[in-house]
């Protein structure tokens, strides 16, 4: 099942063996035929992370119990990589003349910092400065087929081996090539600062060997070592972002600053309520007459209007007087939803001779919003086109806009731009199948941009939930959990359904439905807290939803760790020794300890701490944070400890950053930003109405312990989203003495709504 | 369509845009000027936050006429040359930004703040109402501290 390399291979690709403390394996390169060095990397399936490789049925079925060996257990990542495997050999690293080495990424960078942290594991493996490596995010790549897809904390978990690997066989095929030139034996040659020194002093650099480095022919690399962690330069030592300069000069480029030639303003008139259509338009001539307007153009999600810019697009699509047909959900509102996911989780039965605790809790829908709104370039042609947007899955995206336009995908040339924050949003490509729409309509390239106020009310959200919790007990002992999580259904229709279906055809899925596969995949209790079960039921409402900075455990794992605090303090036992003593392994009690090294210290009246745990990805963090909720109706972060383990980290002030956004996003999530959905639409148009975090909300004292480690680096970018939810309302509770059931907990329709 | 006469980032510009267009979609799609970001139009994100005269404003929200024969500054126009001012340092040194896309805003906004203020309090600091949509409000703080001791 796996394809061919690349290119013509003439012999059995040979092995590049890790050193890192984990154990050797294999690791496939080859040496590409090109005009300088290239070198790509295969990584057999079976000689993948040993999470992964371990992650078949019978390693789990030999595994013992799972709560004694929880690193066997596969999780969404997991599979994600098993996944990606059989593609991997495709990912390329090269070496230009003027001793710069260039890496295509298949993957996007929305924030997370991974074209740093890539460009970090590549200077490291070469012994290349940092400023000479070059990531650049792949354009779609079919052949890559589940390779290209961001999600799940997965990137690093999944690239860094390969990454590491051709960057171990590029820098010993420079020695080599060096050796031969000056007949001097390989092992007496060391690297460093992109060069290759002798011991008498001779020194060429890489761009010198570029050309005399390239293979005539596609190979097989010979073997090589990967550093081990002690040898490590760059990964492991906090490192600024690549692109830090660009952004703070203004020049960093997001998909509507490029100058794609002629490409014109373009915005739509839409809907009024979600998934509406267009009925009738009334009166396009006038606004096609409008000053800067070039054209008005019908698409199945709107009017669009193109202009010289923006400013005169939207006017001309507010002028706009369109007639519209119905929605998907046009009667549904807020309360009814609620209603709806109540019910859909079934109540618990009363139990027989034993205590129990039940809680609920709700969580409201949360937009993506990230700042770029939804954005996307596009230049139809009769028998090609161009597009360039910010896409997490932009094999997908280009299906999706050759399908749009009626051209075969391999006429569609799709660029992946850098987003301007993602969080889940740029997994859908709505941007880019209405630009290529638009521009094929008007006969000309388009820059296409959604407005704010329906980048909230059109575009994605968490889906809403609700959870019913039950612990039964002895006198101060938990004795099991259940957790029946409601949820709207989660919209997975942009590409990650494949790729898990692809990693999952080894692992046992028996009668699940997808969702409830994903589910089981990613929730887990860190806990020991006797027999344990999750279980999720969807309610199949035709909302905008997607997975929101993780699938579920945003939510579903917040709930939990607010309800361990009502379970301990029902059993007269403080939070965080309760948690302490449940914990499975150090490395847990670990961050638990670092982040809560305080709790417990002297606080004003109406101030009180909070805890919130959480592991998913190979990683753990814990965060601690102060409330001070002596207004209730103003609540104020003022403080936040967090400790976080992710393995190896190979950027731990990206980490660090990561950690922060979390933290801001539980900020806002807990406290006060939510949508109301309102008879078939959000009322919330505006970061006005919208209640997401701002200075005045964040804590003015904060600090990230990354925690030291050599284990498999694992995934940093949504872990710490429900361990900070679950702090923010342990705190609440605290310091309140009222529970919060409800999040956000400040919720009030407080605003004038926009008109639809 | 009347003639804009106005300084963008030291240089004289003259446009044809009627009076009432944004000064946003002046600088980005008349002018080519991208540094200033789009993310509400409403004056609420102030991601687009730029200099008029000196003081912090919102593009978006400002006709065009309103700039005439005045100086607009980007963050473009920021930097003497290759030298960066002392709050783009700063915001290096902290490695502010993630995505980056308030970062312009940001960083024009706290320039107007030290221009106001030299030691800034953490109150005016929270006054900043800046929206960033990953969080970055922490090593904002900081680098607004830190620039305010690099321009002591
Ligand atoms: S775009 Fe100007 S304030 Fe939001
Ligand atoms: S860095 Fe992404 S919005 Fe601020």
């Amino acid at each position: 099942m796996e394809p061919e390399p690349s290119a013509e291979s003439s012999a059995e690709p040979s092995a590049v063996a890790e050193n890192a403390g984990v154990g050797r394996r294999k690791l496939l390169a080859y040496l590409v035929a090109a005009p300088t060095l290239t070198v790509a990397v295969r990584v057999g399936a079976d000689a993948w992370a040993p999470e992964a490789a371990a992650a078949t049925p019978q390693a789990t079925a030999e595994g013992a119990a799972p709560a004694a060996l929880p690193d066997l257990l596969p999780d969404l990542g997991d599979v994600l990589i098993l996944a990606a495997a059989p593609t991997s050999h495709l990912l390329t690293l090269e070496l230009d003349e003027d001793g710069t080495a260039r890496f295509g990424l298949p993957r996007a960078e929305v924030g997370q910092g991974l074209t740093t942290a890539v460009a970090m594991l590549i200077a490291d493996e070469l012994d290349l400065p940092l400023d000479k490596v070059r990531v650049r995010l792949d354009d779609a790549r079919p052949e890559l087929l589940f390779n290209q897809l961001t999600g799940s904390s997965n990137s690093i978990r999944a690239l860094h081996r390969p990454v590491r690997a051709a960057a171990a066989a590029a820098r010993a095929r420079l020695v080599a090539t060096a050796a031969r030139q000056w007949g001097v034996d390989a092992a007496d040659l060391t690297t460093r600062d992109g060069a290759v020194h002798a011991s008498d002093g001779r020194t060429l650099g890489y761009g010198a060997l570029a050309k005399s480095a390239a293979a005539p022919r596609t190979t097989e690399a010979p073997d090589v070592t990967l550093k081990a962690a002690g040898d490590q330069q760059v990964v492991g030592r906090p490192t600024n972002r690549i692109d830090a300069r660009a952004i703070v000069t203004g020049r960093k480029e997001y998909a509507l600053d490029l100058d794609v030639p002629g490409a014109k303003p373009a915005m739509v008139r839409r809907p009024p309520t979600v998934n509406g259509t267009v009925a009738q338009v009334h009166n396009a001539a006038d606004v096609r007459a409008m000053p800067g307007v070039l054209d008005v153009v019908e698409i199945p999600t709107g009017v669009a209007v193109v202009a010289e810019t923006f400013g005169q697009a939207l006017a001309g699509k507010e002028a706009l007087r369109v007639d519209w047909g119905a929605g998907t959900v046009d009667e549904l509102s807020h309360d009814d939803i609620k209603a709806e996911l109540r019910k859909a989780a079934p109540d618990f039965l009363p139990p027989l001779l034993v205590q129990h605790i039940d809680a609920e809790y709700d969580f409201a829908p949360v937009s993506h919003a990230p700042l770029e709104t939804n954005s996307a370039v596009a230049d139809v042609r009769d028998d090609r086109a161009t597009v360039w947007t910010a896409a997490q899955s932009p094999i997908a995206a280009r299906a999706a806009v050759a399908k749009a336009i009626g051209l075969p995908a391999s006429r569609v040339d799709f660029h992946v731009v850098q987003a301007g924050g993602s969080f889940g949003r740029r997994l859908f490509f709505d941007a880019a199948v209405e630009a290529a729409q638009v521009s094929k309509a008007a006969g000309r390239p388009v820059r296409l941009m959604w407005s704010r106020v329906d980048d909230m009310r059109h575009g994605r959200m968490r889906p809403p939930t609700h959870h019913k919790l039950r612990v039964t007990h002895t006198r101060d002992k938990p004795l099991s959990l259940q957790h029946r999580v409601a949820s709207v259904e989660t919209d997975t229709g942009h590409g990650i359904g494949d790729a898990l279906t692809a990693g999952l055809t080894e692992l046992p899925a028996g009668n699940e439905t997808f969702a409830q596969t994903m589910f089981r995949l990613s929730m887990r209790s860190p806990y020991d807290l006797g027999a344990t079960a999750q279980t999720l039921t969807e309610l199949p409402l035709k909302l905008h939803t997607g997975s929101w900075r993780s699938v579920y455990s945003g939510t579903a794992r917040a709930a939990e760790e607010m309800f361990l605090d009502e379970v301990a303090e029902k059993l007269g036992a403080d939070p965080v020794e309760f948690r302490r003593a449940r914990l499975k392994n150090e490395a847990q009690r670990k961050v638990l300890d670092t982040a809560a090294a305080d709790w417990g210290r002297e606080l004003p009246e109406g101030v009180a701490q909070g805890v919130g745990f959480h592991e998913e990805y190979k990683s753990r963090v814990a965060f601690l944070v102060e409330l001070d909720a002596r207004d209730p109706k103003a609540p104020r972060v003022t403080r936040a400890v967090i400790a976080v383990d992710v393995g190896r980290a190979v950027n731990p002030r990206g980490v660090e950053a990561q950690m922060l956004g979390g933290l801001t996003d539980g900020i806002a999530t807990a406290l006060r930003a939510g949508l109301h959905f309102d008879k078939g639409l959000p009322l919330e148009g505006s970061y006005s109405q919208f209640h997401y975090a701002r200075q005045k909300d964040s804590p003015q004292d904060v600090t990230v312990h990354v925690v030291e480690s050599d284990a498999e680096p694992g995934g940093v970018g949504e872990l710490g989203v429900p361990a900070a939810v679950a702090a923010i309302g342990n705190a609440y509770a605290r310091a309140t003495g009222t529970r919060a059931r409800s999040f956000p907990i400040l919720f009030d329709v407080d605003f004038e709504p926009f008109p639809r | 369509m009347p003639a804009q006469t106005f300084t963008v980032n030291g240089e004289q510009v003259t446009v044809d845009a009627p009076d009432d267009l944004p000064l946003l979609w002046v600088l980005r799609d008349l002018l080519g000027i991208r540094g200033p970001k789009y993310g509400c139009g409403i004056d609420v994100c102030k991601a687009c936050t730029s200099h008029l005269d000196g003081e912090a404003v919102n593009p978006c929200a400002v006709p065009v006429s309103e700039a005439a024969g005045r100086e607009v500054t980007t963050i473009e126009g920021l930097a003497d040359g290759e030298k960066l001012h002392p709050v783009q340092e700063a915001w290096l040194e902290q490695d502010v930004a993630q995505c980056g896309y308030c970062q312009p805003g940001q960083i024009m906004a706290a320039v107007a703040l030290l221009k106001r203020t030299k030691n800034p309090t953490d109150e005016e600091i929270d006054a900043i109402a800046n929206v960033c949509r990953c969080g970055t409000y922490f090593r904002i703080r900081e680098a607004i501290k830190s620039a305010a001791d690099r321009m002591s």
